[in-house]
């Protein structure tokens, strides 16, 4: 009889007992976990001076390390080049083999797209958004510097083992809808801290439908929800999309795993919760219900429907973030720019999660498509999201985005109104130069290449 | 130190971590006087230049929510804030509180009563708060997030740790 029978667990119970090294665990025990992954970004040189106070010489887990340069990139100033600096002298200096370059991508995207995390996984990141991981069935947790520290030091972290909420989705999104606004919707009705603390299991013949760009959408958004972690059960979309990648990876890191080998050594550490786990609330929704939704500012609870807000005039549109920076994301909003110009007097910034998606983006078309349309391309990084690079608003402008969070500020200036939605709403405001629903872009808006306004000129006489 | 007292500065719900601490000085502030001159910028202009060693902010639901800047909390560190009381915290900067040897309490009742700018006390050996409006109960921290809290942090703390395992 195994460990768990008779006391069926959650996903957070499986996945947090396994990291600890213990048969099962009860929800509220605190367990000193011993995550697979420990991910830093351009914190990771604030991270090693923490680090260096343990008087090592050598971090005890290279191996488990994970690093990426995103969210200040390329160094816009000597100080960020200096950071960025200190950290390929760690990296170097401790042999951390899972360590990409500025324009590689977005923490989250990359890791992802290089299975530096497998499914069932334990992966602890300085960064609110780790619980990203949750798309593959790993458990995801965003965490300190100093608790980044530790882990470099130690490899072990006390964790809580939260509560779990299930979140259902029924049936298949309306056209024109997305991932997106169904986590708009879970927030905008629970709140900003309905999750607060729990672990969120999605579910669901709606969740199932998703392609996994769509999926990596959801737990991505539950940071905004308050929650420890969310999850999905990997299907054999998902895994058969790691295997192939952690084959990719080992062989361009000089230790091939055969595909067979990959296969089976992913489908063996997915984890799934038992029927019967406790959960302490569930939420069921109707995705035939769903519609276009927005955050206001400056909360990303405060959702209405696209329409209460159209015809709000945008000083910037942008496209990107590891929320919706994905090629579906770009495929969705060229679609909508093709044959169109960005309205004047609105700049659209579109910034790729990834170097595969911008490289994808360019074999399709859609860069040509967002340029010929008078759009900005970025690179591939967090780019203005956070307010550390570029794409900054003036006091008093508004930007419609597609990223998680438009908190007073979050773009580097107090007195700038951000709105999020879905990538398509995004595009076709960028085109109506207020918020619209893409729906109702007019036809007229596409204009023939011969009739074709150079937006430079437009923006000029403006 | 097992009492603390201090003047209130009190806030709403969901206050985020981009208004402690804005984003954009993330990665290249490093010195402790130049966080703690940015404490609450976007929030409150006042707080930092104003704040006295001591004082206690008091808050409402979801305080610290959003990005997982440990410097939301060392930035209150290095103002002396005495304690951050809440009807509850977002999970990391709860963590990141405490791994930095700032209380994080959790009282609804008391953040109900407590007024703006009054002087309160806060007895951890009771685990108690005390202010005009009454005498409130809060939950005992656990005796290893205590031991952290004591021992000034989490890195202070693992560093004996780590001295006496190698
Ligand atoms: S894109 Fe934005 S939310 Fe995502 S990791 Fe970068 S800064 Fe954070």
């Amino acid at each position: 009889m195994s460990a768990t029978e008779g006391h069926p667990q959650t996903f957070a119970q499986k996945a947090l007992a396994r990291s600890a090294g213990l048969p099962s665990v009860a929800i509220g025990q605190v367990v000193d976990a011993r995550p697979d992954v420990v991910l830093s970004h351009d914190n990771s040189a604030a991270i090693r001076r923490i680090w260096q106070e343990f008087g090592q010489s050598r971090v005890l887990i290279p191996d488990k390390i994970a690093m990426t340069l995103d969210h200040a990139v390329p160094a816009p100033t000597t100080k960020h080049a200096q950071n960025h600096a200190e950290i390929r002298a760690f990296v170097a200096e401790q042999g951390i083999a899972n360590f990409f370059e500025v324009g590689r991508g977005i923490c989250h995207q990359v890791l992802s797209e290089e299975a530096v995390v497998l499914p069932g996984q334990v992966i602890l990141g300085a960064d609110s958004h780790t619980p990203h991981f949750g798309w593959m069935g790993a458990f995801g947790a965003g965490i300190g510097r100093s608790e980044v520290a530790v882990l470099w030091a130690t490899g072990e972290l006390w964790l809580r083992v939260p509560e779990s909420m299930q979140i259902v989705l029924d049936g298949s999104l309306p056209p024109g809808v997305s991932a997106k606004d169904f986590a708009l919707r879970v927030i905008g009705d629970l709140g900003a801290d309905g999750g607060l603390y729990a672990s969120v299991e999605f579910g669901g013949s709606g969740i199932a439908a998703m392609s996994l760009a769509s999926r990596m959408v959801l737990p991505n958004m539950m940071a905004e929800f308050g929650v420890k972690n969310a999850y999905i059960a990997p299907d054999a979309t998902t895994l058969a999309y790691i295997s192939e990648r952690l084959v990719r990876r080992t062989t361009r890191q000089g230790a091939p795993l055969a595909a067979e080998d990959a296969r089976t050594l992913v489908a063996a550490g997915a984890l799934y919760p038992d029927a019967g786990a406790t959960y302490a609330a569930v939420h069921r929704y109707d995705a035939a219900a769903l519609e276009p939704l927005i955050a206001c500012p400056h909360s990303v609870d405060a959702v209405v429907p696209v329409a209460q807000v159209a015809g709000t005039r945008v000083q910037q549109a942008f496209l990107g973030t590891c929320t919706n920076g994905r090629l579906e994301d770009l495929a969705e909003a060229a679609a909508i720019v093709r044959g169109r110009r960005i309205a004047a007097g609105t700049r659209f910034l579109v910034i790729p999660a990834s170097s595969e998606v911008l490289a994808d983006a360019l074999r399709l078309g859609y860069i040509a498509d967002f340029v010929d349309a008078g759009a900005v391309i970025g690179v591939p990084g967090c780019g203005p999201c956070m307010g550390n690079h570029m794409g900054i608003p003036a006091p008093n402008e508004v930007t419609i985005s597609s990223a998680n969070r438009n908190f007073r500020g979050r773009m580097g200036t107090r007195d700038a109104d951000i709105y999020l939605a879905n990538p398509a709403v995004v595009a076709a405001s960028a085109i109506a130069g207020k918020i619209i629903d893409p729906r109702h872009l007019d036809a007229k808006s596409v204009v023939s290449t011969s009739q074709a306004v150079d937006p430079y000129s437009v923006i000029n006489h403006q | 130190m097992t009492i603390i007292s201090g003047r209130t500065w009190t806030y709403g719900d969901n206050v985020n971590t981009d208004v402690i601490f804005p984003g954009k000085y993330t990665y290249t502030l490093t010195e402790r006087a130049e966080i703690a001159r940015h404490a609450l910028e976007d929030l409150d202009p006042t707080f930092a230049a104003v704040v006295q060693p001591g004082d206690v902010i008091v808050a409402g639901r979801n305080w610290g929510c959003g990005s997982s800047r440990e410097q939301a909390a060392t930035c209150l560190v290095f103002n002396g804030v005495g304690a951050v009381v809440a009807a509850s915290f977002s999970r990391i900067f709860y963590r990141n509180a405490l791994n930095n040897g700032l209380l994080a309490i959790v009282c609804p009742a008391a953040v109900a009563a407590i007024a703006p700018q009054e002087t309160i006390t806060i007895d951890l050996a009771r685990n108690e708060i005390v202010c005009k409006g009454g005498v409130f109960a809060f939950p005992p921290l656990s005796a290893s997030v205590l031991g952290i809290v004591e021992a000034g942090g989490l890195v202070p703390y693992v560093k004996r740790k780590v001295a006496a395992t190698s």
